[in-house]
């Protein structure tokens, strides 16, 4: 029986080599999505089984039979010993949000291969290693947050510098994401209306959870997304109309102040009102809609229209700059290995883990689900025709605003496509016009529809498809701009609070009132230099959240590695110290060369100066109208320099507070970490939970 | 086996299956088994009042949204 298992992951790691070996060889004919599919769910499965199951036995020495603290401290609310699938579902749905999603999308410019390539062997290897230590580590130390966690483990200067990086990540996350809603709804009459009729439909749900029928959430949520399906068809109506299309028709710039307005708004009102019911929206919306997506796939068994490399991988793509190395493994974080897990894998997550011998389901397992997510996303965005991808994701300023040119320039660079094509797609998705809509969000949502549309086809439905995936991910992101901004005051508060004491008070209005503020003005702030930016924002922001995202994960994986020369573990060290070494090099470099680089595309200083030169010569650059407007775009680099530097500091200093702690530990013969005692589950707890 | 009778484990697998798709719909949403709550609270704290389920529902939002930890994932 065990050869016989044996020999079956055998057999399915040759069939994941196989199906890897089409995936990276076939090259001039299109090839079937399931090749991909197929290549990452068996590699990910001998993975979870081998290299997972090694990390969980011999890195770790995972115990089942100790007490987590969710079973030492059970109280029925914040710390309870919970099912595994359960919580895999509770953990699965709290890490995967918009990253997987947009990141894949943007980097398919390159084609599917190089995306594909690291999204499997980051998770792998990185990705699932980081959040599947970073859950076991907590687990025995009492649940602790990862600032706590770095505090007590290295001491009390990099566990502050590391809460200041965290804080800086979440705003430029913010501002990213807030950007994708602006890019989506900017000029599209329909989606702006079905995302305006999100927040009466999330107020009724409130007031009926609070007082109407109390925690009646499953009911509750099934009305809401009949009426948000509702709001959806209404939507095409209002479109349509000759007053109404108008009236709901927004620029950008528009769009931006009603964004930091309701961001604003929404991070002061009770949380019961509004943020809660659009999470559960949100949430549920999301799972339904990964999961519409899977299966649609199967069916539909789409071949891949994009090449597996285009030219773009030298560094010149439309969509945003940089070679493939490093830029390709900071524009796909989410998927691969996400800093932010960190977050969720410390803290929340392990005050519900009933045994350790979950942990290698709900941290390794979870995030290789993300992964899979990121792999459907990047099938999605290369299914569609490649002009049209690059139609839609390559900035104004270099396909100009008009269908024939736009149709010009992306046929040069060697995907043929007619004006027809685009006016007519733009025309199937019910929208005006489908050119430069930057943001990874419209391209998935053209993917989705067309895999939704292939499955439940019908007269103008996929213009009602475009318009739910487009939905779908506007809520999910504004969910998280209003909970992020809430956490990000907090987090204002604790640090102003250090200088200012009174500040501390977060119950009290004044303090509230301001640190919600700054923290708006923050990402608002990033915000609007992207929408503003010649090149179309995401070329400017994206590398900034993609280097924050991947230096936290630098700092979670380093913490990790002082952990396992703490324990005495040093043998086994190399698992967290390659991924480690990797993600430093890939963030350190990327950001050398946003500061240094003398292309102005890439370095932001290139950029500041090549505005100034202009500016003292008296000439006007494109797409700017003014010197008002160039002076600003000038200025925004220099802000961005200066925070790629600062993002640099935090990661060599708390590499050399880690190199200083593995020092010390190496030098002691006995452990010195701070891992909470060994406790015995009791036999009857055992039976229940092994 | 024709004729035998369904065996109990049949119906209670399903209803089984259904409160843990219906458990994790709710942790999704910051709130814990309810049931298994007051199960706790009787046996281990008998000191502590028990929450109706209103202002459970109410407590468990508020600390799920209202705090520091309500951010999730980009």
């Amino acid at each position: 029986m065990k050869h016989l298992s044996k020999l079956a992951w055998a057999a399915l790691a040759l069939l994941g080599a196989f199906c890897l070996g089409t995936v990276a060889l076939r090259r001039g004919e299109p090839i079937n999505a399931l090749w991909i599919v197929a290549a990452a769910v068996s590699i990910y499965l001998v993975a979870y089984r081998y290299y997972g199951l090694f990390i969980a036995n011999k890195v770790l020495g995972l115990d089942p039979t100790r007490a987590t603290p969710a079973v030492l401290r059970n109280d029925g609310l914040d710390y309870v010993p919970t099912n595994k699938h359960v919580l895999f579902g509770h953990h699965f749905a709290a890490i995967a949000g918009a990253g997987p999603l947009v990141g894949p999308v943007l980097a398919a410019q390159m084609g599917y291969l190089p995306g594909t390539l690291w999204l499997i062997a980051g998770v792998v290897l990185a990705g699932a290693v980081q959040d599947f230590m970073v859950l076991v580590i907590s687990n025995r130390r009492d649940a602790r947050s990862l600032g706590d966690l770095v505090r007590e483990e290295m001491g009390q200067v990099p566990g502050t510098i590391a809460l200041f990086g965290a804080f800086l990540i979440m705003i430029i996350i913010l501002a990213v994401l807030a950007m994708i809603v602006v890019k989506a709804l900017a000029e599209s009459p329909w989606g702006m209306f079905t995302v305006i009729a999100t927040i009466p439909i999330a107020l009724f749900m409130g007031v009926y959870m609070r007082y109407i029928r109390p925690g009646r959430i499953g009911e509750i949520s099934v009305m809401g997304i009949a009426l948000l399906l509702a709001a959806i068809w209404f939507g095409g109506i209002v479109a349509e109309h000759p007053t109404w299309g108008p009236a709901f028709t927004f620029s950008a710039a528009q769009i931006t102040w009603m964004l930091i307005g309701y961001g604003f708004v929404a991070a002061v009102l009770p949380v019961w009102l509004l943020l809660a019911p659009r999470d559960y929206l949100s949430t549920f919306l999301k799972i339904g809609t990964i999961m519409g997506l899977a299966i649609g796939i199967l069916i539909v068994m789409p071949e891949l229209r994009m090449p597996a490399l285009t030219q773009f991988t030298d560094g010149t793509g439309p969509v945003w700059k940089g070679s493939m190395f490093p830029f390709l493994f900071i524009t796909i974080a989410c998927g691969a290995v996400s800093g932010f897990h960190a977050l969720i894998s410390s803290g929340t997550t392990p005050k519900l883990l009933a045994s350790e011998g979950h942990a290698r389901y709900i941290g390794y397992g979870g995030m290789l689900m993300e992964s899979f997510v990121a792999i459907m996303a990047m099938v999605a965005a290369s299914i569609i025709d490649p002009g049209i991808y690059f139609a839609m994701n390559a900035p104004a300023a270099v396909i100009g605003t008009d269908v024939v040119e736009a149709a010009r320039v992306v046929s040069e660079w060697g995907f043929t496509v007619t004006p027809d094509l685009l006016t007519a797609t733009a025309a199937d998705i019910g929208e005006n016009s489908i050119l430069s809509r930057a943001g990874g969000a419209p391209t998935l949502a053209v993917g989705i529809a067309q895999i939704f549309h292939a499955v439940l086809p019908g007269e103008g439905m996929m213009a009602f498809w475009y318009h739910f995936a487009i939905l779908f991910e506007a809520l999910f992101i504004l969910t998280a701009v209003d909970a992020g901004t809430r956490a990000g005051r907090f987090m204002l508060q604790d640090l102003l609070g250090n200088f200012i004491p009174a500040m501390r008070k977060t119950e009290a209005w004044t303090p509230n009132l301001i640190a919600t503020a700054g923290c708006v003005a923050m990402w608002g702030y990033f915000l609007y230099q992207g929408v503003n930016d010649p090149l179309g924002g995401i070329n400017m922001l994206w590398p900034l959240f993609g280097i924050a995202n991947q230096m936290l994960a630098g700092i979670a994986l380093m913490l990790c590695t002082v952990v396992l020369f703490k324990t005495k573990k040093e043998r086994y060290a190399w698992v967290s110290i390659m991924p480690t070494i990797w993600l430093l090099i890939c963030t350190l470099y990327a950001g050398w060369i946003k500061i240094f680089d003398s292309n102005p595309a890439l370095g932001f200083v290139a950029q500041a100066n090549k505005y100034r030169d202009a500016i003292a010569a008296g000439n006007l650059i494109a797409p700017s109208k003014d010197f008002d407007g160039m002076q600003q775009i000038m200025i925004n680099n220099y802000v961005n320099t200066g925070l790629t530097a600062l993002f640099m500091l935090v990661v060599l200093s708390v590499l050399f507070y880690s190199v200083v702690a593995i020092r010390k530990a190496r030098r002691n013969p006995q452990r010195t970490d701070r891992e909470t005692p060994y406790v015995a589950l009791t036999p009857e707890q055992q039976k229940v939970w092994l | 086996m024709a004729g035998a009778l369904v065996p109990l484990e049949y119906f209670a697998t399903h209803k089984r299956v259904w409160r843990r798709l219906v458990q994790t719909a709710r942790l999704c949403c910051g709130v814990p088994d309810y049931d298994n709550y007051v199960r706790h609270t009787l046996e281990h704290h008998p000191e502590r009042k028990v929450m109706d389920y209103p202002t459970f529902f109410r407590e468990r939002q508020e600390a799920r949204y209202g705090g520091r930890s309500g951010f999730r994932c980009c």
